[in-house]
């Protein structure tokens, strides 16, 4: 039987960084809040001490700290016309599990998408005509002007360190000059470069280009933010990604804002506890709570006068598909909405080997790195080469986990003596020029329920449907080859191109940047959510996360992600509370 | 846990929340409610190192991995391979525990071969897939050359782990090309991970490609500009050096 549990003003489903994000706003507000989250309580000091955070084996390849796709996982199949199968363990994505979410396991690098991809089908359809057929892009129905105060807030919330490249339309020197106005400079300088960043630097400019340090959320110093949480300097020991930082000194909702929260009276966090589904009410246009389980395997109802879904966007389109909520995207007829949009990323790289000199990639962090931007968004000229977006080109040093990280040259085999000896030859002298690739939507690519396979509470998989599409493959072979000549100007002995080439594959890492399936828009007829991010199907049900792109740009998301949560929140707080109902009447 | 203990019902700005019923017992753990950050001693999950008495196993198949990962990260002249790092330890220890059995896998079926680019699809979790694919290569190697895998020369060996790998030599009922992937990847992690797990014994490997180990403070060494920096490796343990027994 289902226990009814008292009412409150506001749940979250899930607690990673949205959840903390719209937490901290509504309790600040004086709502009383309820965040459930499905994993465990996990914090800085027991969790992820420095005494044994520095495990690989752990951390990514037995991955302590990601979803257990035994709870559940997603199917997937490149096409239609193929039968989806599990992913019996996570490989190109991690999805994030307990307390802090992905929150707690990302590199750092915390990007502004670019004014155009807020208006990527208007931008690029007045300067290069109608888009193609069967891609489906579309404007967010927020611009960058809106964002930018909220990109600004949790730039100040996580410290972010950087140079900026338009200071309120100033372009400054050793910043990116194509970035939107930025009301403020970042709080923090950038992080050291070390030696692959300053090889890439001096190639890059040799080539015309403008390189600038990548946004990091790993500290270049001692920082205070506007919560009064203290973050500590960046050791540079190259544990961020797929780990958790110990030394304080990675934001993450754990070092930014939980302590902030949980001493407030008006929040109150669940933890072991996943939500089943969004209930409504019986005529349909509200929420009236969720229905959750415990470890004990009891189902509680819990209603709320606002349902906010701050889970991964994996797993926010399956609740709304499994909570009958909106119209799920049908890729025949092209209609409905939930599930529509996924994408994805698209990356390719050079890796420099170097004779004499050492990269010593193990002296790293998440976001330590340069990129160039001329090759993103809409920064270049696309006419006359049928592909719209971009993508970033960056050195980074994130880690020398020698599990994960042992480049070989080509030619060497997989195995053997002339593996192993390469493999020692090349471990401290090599680094690589990677290239961030956007992933433009497309009719054929979306999520739905998958008819054969269920979870452990009996409840259908999440099936994606996912390939690279003819725009990502003319933009990474437009784009890799500007990396591969970065590359050989920074004076390696070879280098070896990785292209992206052959179908999306499920398996090797690549990165957590999912997107979609929650899309946001102007039209009730093409997305999920309006541009405050609240369904337009239930008024008090509002959605987080990169599910809300409706296609996906050439940067990491986070920075953006949280923008939109901050957006969100606070037409919650100045508008809905004075007047509860549609935010933009359809 | 009881709920609410001493819950403080804020009024809320806009809406009035009424209770309904309050819930005898909520299993998932409650923080918050302006009690602060629930820390408590020894709450921290330190790593799951396994134990001797996890051995899985036989020791038919001991010697037959042993001589697998022997080829794969050889023992030659430029440094240790898989038998100085001692990966037949670490790999009984990993099949024996939670990864051998699959226990944070999707396991549930059907069953079906899928493309290249859906991944591990046996039906049969790690420690299975080793225990099968273990059996027929043997009957492989007995019916070929009328010995088991480990009394074959390393020429015949490689031979053979190539065969499987190229996809030239199957097996019935599990697939030999998914068995070389998988001990192929677990011999590296045995080979590279922390000495905690079994493998990499006295850090053999770290010292051998360089890699300081889990060191987390390398502030002093970030200019380096591309001279190499020569750091001791250190395990999650320590080091050796640092004992008094040393």
């Amino acid at each position: 039987m289902t226990k009814q549990l008292p009412k409150v003003d506001v749940i979250l489903v899930g607690f990673g960084w949205t959840g903390a994000i719209y937490a901290e706003k509504l309790t600040a507000a004086g709502m009383e809040v309820l965040a459930l989250e499905r994993g465990p309580w996990r914090d800085t000091p027991k969790d992820f001490a420095t005494t044994f955070a520095q495990d690989e084996l752990r951390y990514y390849w037995r991955h302590g700290m990601f979803q257990e796709a035994s709870q559940s996982t997603v199917t997937f199949r490149n096409n239609g016309a193929q039968t989806a199968l599990p992913m019996r363990h996570w490989g190109s994505f991690l999805p994030g599990n307990g307390v802090g979410g992905s929150g707690v396991h990302w590199n750092g690098q915390t990007y502004r998408f670019l004014p155009s991809d807020f208006v990527a089908k208007s931008h690029n359809e007045e300067r290069y005509g109608p888009l193609p057929e069967g891609m489906t892009v579309q404007d967010y129905g927020v611009t960058y002007e809106e964002l930018e105060p909220h990109f600004d807030y949790f730039e100040k919330i996580c410290g972010i360190c950087g140079t900026a490249g338009n200071l309120r339309g100033d372009i400054r020197k050793g910043g990116n000059p194509f970035e939107g106005p930025r009301s403020d400079d970042y709080p923090n300088p950038p992080m050291q470069m070390t030696f692959s960043q300053d090889r890439f630097e001096a190639s890059a400019r040799d080539m015309g280009l403008n390189p600038f340090p990548v946004p990091s959320a790993n500290m270049s110093r001692a920082y205070v933010n506007p919560l009064g949480m203290q973050l500590a300097p960046c050791t540079y020991c190259g544990f961020c990604e797929k780990h958790g930082c110990g030394n304080y000194s990675k934001s993450s909702p754990q070092t930014t804002i939980i302590p902030v929260l949980m001493k407030r009276e008006n929040f109150t966090l669940r933890t072991d506890s996943e939500v089943l589904s969004v209930e409504k009410s019986p005529d349909g246009t509200r929420a009236t709570g969720v229905t959750y389980i415990d470890t004990s395997g009891e189902e509680f109802f819990q209603p709320a006068e606002v349902v906010v879904l701050c889970a991964y966007p994996l797993e926010n389109t399956r609740l709304m598909l499994l909570s009958d909520i909106g119209t799920p995207y049908d890729p025949q007829t092209g209609e409905g909405v939930v599930g529509k949009n996924y994408c994805y990323q698209v990356m390719s790289g050079a890796t420099v080997f170097y004779d004499e000199e050492y990269t010593n990639g193990f002296v790293g962090a998440g976001a330590l790195g340069m990129a160039v931007d001329e090759y993103n968004g809409d920064n270049f000229d696309h006419s006359g080469l049928g592909f719209i977006g971009g993508g970033y080109i960056a050195c980074y040093t994130t880690n020398a986990r020698p599990i994960e990280s042992h480049p070989v040259p080509e030619g060497v085999p997989g195995w053997g003596s002339e593996w192993k000896q390469s493999v020692r030859a090349n471990f401290l002298k090599t680094t690589t020029v990677g290239v961030h690739g956007a992933s433009m939507a497309h009719r054929s690519n979306y999520l739905d329920l998958d008819p054969t396979y269920t979870d452990r509470h009996g409840r259908p998989l999440l099936r994606m449907t996912y390939d690279f599409t003819l725009n990502d493959r003319r933009l990474t072979a437009h784009i890799t080859p500007v990396a591969e000549e970065i590359a050989r100007g920074m004076g390696g002995r070879e280098v070896n191109v990785a292209e992206r080439k052959g179908s999306y594959d499920s398996m090797p890492y690549q990165t957590t940047h999912n997107t979609g399936g929650t899309i946001m828009g102007t039209d009730p007829q093409t997305s999920v959510c309006n541009r405050y991010c609240q369904s337009w199907d239930l008024h008090n049900l509002f959605v987080a996360g990169a599910g809300l792109f409706p296609q996906n740009a050439g940067y990491n998301p986070t920075g953006t992600v949280a923008a939109l949560a901050y957006w969100s929140v606070a037409a919650i707080i100045d508008q809905y509370m004075a007047d509860p109902g549609p935010l933009v009447q359809a | 846990m009881s709920f609410p203990t001493r819950r403080k019902i804020l009024k809320s700005l806009l809406f009035g929340g009424t209770a309904i019923a309050a819930p005898s017992a909520v299993f998932g753990a409650i923080y918050g409610r302006g009690e602060g950050m629930p820390w408590e001693p020894l709450k921290g999950q330190p790593p799951y190192y396994g134990t001797h008495e996890d051995w899985f196993f036989t020791p038919d198949e001991r010697e037959a991995v042993a001589a697998i990962c022997a080829r794969l990260i050889p023992s030659d002249g430029d440094g240790p391979g898989a038998v100085e790092a001692d990966v037949i330890t670490f790999l009984d220890r990993q099949m024996a525990g939670f990864y051998g059995r699959g226990q944070h896998w999707y396991m549930k079926g059907p069953f079906r071969e899928g493309t290249a680019t859906q991944g591990y699809q046996s039906e049969h979790p790690p420690a299975g897939l080793y225990r099968h694919a273990l059996a027929e290569l043997d009957g492989y190697c007995r019916a070929q050359q009328d010995a088991g895998f480990a009394a074959l020369s390393a020429a015949q060996q490689d031979e053979i782990l190539k065969g499987m790998d190229d996809e030239e030599i199957t097996f019935d009922g599990v697939s030999a090309k998914a068995f070389f992937d998988l001990i192929l990847k677990n011999t590296i992690e045995g080979y590279f991970a922390d000495p905690i797990y079994g493998g990499n014994r006295d850090m053999v490997a770290w010292h051998y490609v360089g890699f300081p180990g889990t060191r987390y403070d390398y502030r002093d060494f970030v200019g380096h500009n591309g001279a190499r920096i020569d750091l001791p490796p250190v395990s999650l343990m320590g080091r050796p050096g640092w004992n008094s027994s040393e």
